[in-house]
């Protein structure tokens, strides 16, 4: 069937609750397909690691953004205050540190949290306004009250009629033919 | 939920009101928060309510505009008394808040599920507070057209800003925390903007919703690395907005001024700022739960709990009070005790027995239940909260401010039509925005309310 693969991006099974859409994501792993993805209106224990997704690259951007903040902040201050622009008031240190604590704080908070949230969006390749599930009227509710199971056309194991098959041997409610085409 | 009654010889348990009413499903939670703002046509009372706000929002920019033209002397500060109105409503809008941030990051790592339904309307409130909050210094500078003196930039005069100095501290602090509250707000729309977009039916929504949903499609992989975001902000808003309200108050505690120089402050400060906020997010959800009919969401459950809430802090804040009084005299310090008597028979002492009223004695009927689950009681009990919380403030700023060290430098400060009009101002710009947001984003966090359906339906097995 590898002339499918370019007209079609995958077979969507729709599921009416969190339980169902996890059974099957482990059937389908067990069944032996590497591309599945998952679509939930609210993040479902476990069904990320159901589908093979064990870890997320977005903690250690955050401690790279908060560390990258926090450097940024103590060494502006220390260049302005020893540096560029020393002022002398009776005397008193220049790297007054303790006083350059907050700003350092601050600053640390601030670049870890717009790493978090910059990082999430581009790990998860956002934004992207167009996506072939989108050419399924049904996905819809995937943002409300349905859950969908897409299992890939570029998966080796990939196979119109017996994929199609497997969604609905684990009770997919419907079975959904994503289409590729704009 | 089990509905068996307790065995017999136990003492009967008594049922916690839910947190969301039973018979949710997914497609319900998600039609009745979407269609406040998809299909329902505005309300009389929200064109009204909106209406007036908006009238107020011009009385706003007539007072900035006019300040603009003839400078901060219109207002009723002078020598020694600089700080006055702007630096009161800064400090009270700032406070306010808190209680956003407070719910949306430190109950969720507190995994407290009742947090989930008041939320996003908390952040909200959150950013529009901060934004009035953030007029106050700029035009207190007087040029406000030159405040981007207090960022570091290299400027051709070749000068800094002095970091040693609160007020600098404070410029990182606000806007570190205005930019962290806009993204955890963001972070937590997102599904739900999704779910604004398909659900959408007509071109300009689906647009618009479309793009601010950056094509979310709620993949499980989208989600994994959703929550660990969420997550992370959520454990770096809390030391945030707790630094936040201690920023504000080194404002204060690291002047050498009677009144203001005391190691309680930052303590006290944060405290009274969720106090004040969680006033603030009471005074919203009352009218809001009723006016949409939102009940089964915002349950009384939620109502006890942030009456309890502002209970605790109350309490903590008449603690701040008390110590504020037994420093003075334990400390012998003259300059501390003379103050501590100014509060009690000075001339301004009637807004310091108008703050005990406010913010101590009256919120104490909240330790009876009934108040507690009194609409109207906590309604008013809010208004007065935020009342005294405002009077804190004044009496900070204005007793320290007249009677510093020396008879010769003590002032006086009566406020002009101009101070209350900035003032009024921002309270019809809060309001006129909370107003707008309520029709244009949905005020209850929907997925995190379809999460809440499927863990009473896993409790209900």
């Amino acid at each position: 069937m590898k002339e499918h693969r370019h007209e079609i991006y995958g077979l969507m099974g729709e599921f009416l609750t969190p339980e169902q859409i996890l059974h099957a994501a482990s059937k389908a792993r067990q069944a032996g397909y590497k591309h599945i993805s998952a679509y939930t209106p609210f993040p479902v224990d476990g069904l990320a690691h159901a589908i093979g997704f064990p870890r997320t690259g977005v903690p250690f951007l955050t401690l790279i953004g908060g560390l990258g903040g926090g450097l940024t902040g103590f060494g502006l201050q220390y260049w302005c205050s020893v540096i560029t622009y020393p002022l002398n008031i009776g005397g008193r240190p220049l790297n007054s540190w303790p006083a350059f604590i907050p700003v350092t704080f601050e600053l640390t908070i601030l670049g870890a949290s717009i790493f978090a949230v910059i990082g999430m969006l581009a790990l998860n390749k956002l934004p992207q306004p167009y996506h072939p599930v989108f050419n399924v009227a049904r996905f819809a509710h995937a943002s409300s009250d349905r859950f969908f199971l897409c299992i890939e056309s570029r998966d080796a194991k990939f196979h119109l009629m017996e994929t199609a098959k497997f969604l609905q041997s684990v009770q997919a409610h419907h079975v959904h033919e994503v289409s590729n085409a704009e | 939920m089990s509905t068996t009654p307790p065995p017999g010889d136990l003492p009967e348990i008594r049922r916690l009101d839910p947190v969301l009413e039973p018979g949710h499903t997914y497609a319900s939670v998600t039609d009745k928060i979407a269609a406040v703002v998809l299909t329902q046509p505005p309300t009389t009372g929200w064109i009204v309510g909106f209406a007036m706000s908006f009238i107020v929002v011009m009385v706003l920019f007539i007072s900035l505009s006019w300040l603009i033209i003839k400078g901060v002397g219109i207002w009723g500060i002078n020598i020694p008394i600089g700080w006055g109105f702007a630096i009161v409503n800064f400090v009270w809008w700032i406070g306010i808040g808190h209680a956003g941030t407070l719910i949306s990051a430190i109950l969720f790592l507190l995994n407290q599920k009742w947090r989930t339904s008041i939320n996003r309307f908390a952040e909200a409130m959150t950013l529009f507070a901060v934004a009035c909050a953030g007029i106050f210094p700029l035009i207190h500078t007087g040029r406000p057209w030159m405040a981007y003196y207090m960022m570091p930039y290299p400027s051709t005069m070749g000068i800094w800003p002095q970091f040693r100095s609160p007020l600098i501290w404070d410029v990182f602090a606000v806007s570190t925390y205005g930019t962290v509250s806009l993204l955890f707000w963001f972070v937590g729309l997102l599904p739900d903007l999704a779910t604004l977009r398909d659900r959408a039916k007509n071109r300009t929504q689906q647009v618009i919703y479309g793009m601010l949903s950056m094509g979310w499609r709620g993949s499980a992989h989208h989600w994994h690395r959703y929550q660990s975001a969420y997550l992370l902000l959520a454990g770096l808003a809390t030391p945030l907005v707790l630094s936040v309200h201690t920023v504000v108050s080194f404002d204060f505690a690291v002047a050498i001024v009677p009144g203001w120089h005391t190691t309680i402050f930052p303590p006290y400060f944060v405290a009274g700022a969720i106090y004040s906020g969680f006033a603030m997010v009471l005074t919203l959800a009352i009218p809001l739960r009723k006016a949409y009919g939102l009940e089964d969401f915002i349950t009384m459950r939620h109502l006890d709990n942030m009456a309890k809430v502002m209970l605790a802090t109350g309490l903590i804040v008449a603690y701040g009070y008390f110590i504020e009084f037994f420093m003075a005299f334990y400390s012998n310090n003259k300059f501390d005790v003379f103050l501590a008597q100014q509060r009690l028979h000075g001339p301004y002492s009637h807004f310091y027995y108008a703050l005990i009223l406010c913010n101590i004695l009256t919120p104490q009927l909240l330790w009876f239940e009934k108040m507690r689950r009194n609409v109207a009681v906590l309604f008013v009990m809010s208004l007065v909260v935020n009342t005294g919380m405002w009077l804190e403030r004044f009496v900070i700023v204005v007793i320290s401010l007249t009677r510093d060290f020396m008879p010769s430098a003590w002032g006086r400060y009566s406020p002009t039509f101009w101070d209350y009009s900035t003032f009024i101002g921002t309270i019809g710009l809060f309001v006129m925005l909370i107003f707008l947001f309520v029709r244009v984003l949905p005020a209850i966090a929907i997925a995190e309310m379809r999460e809440l359906v499927h863990e009473q339906s896993d409790e209900e097995k």
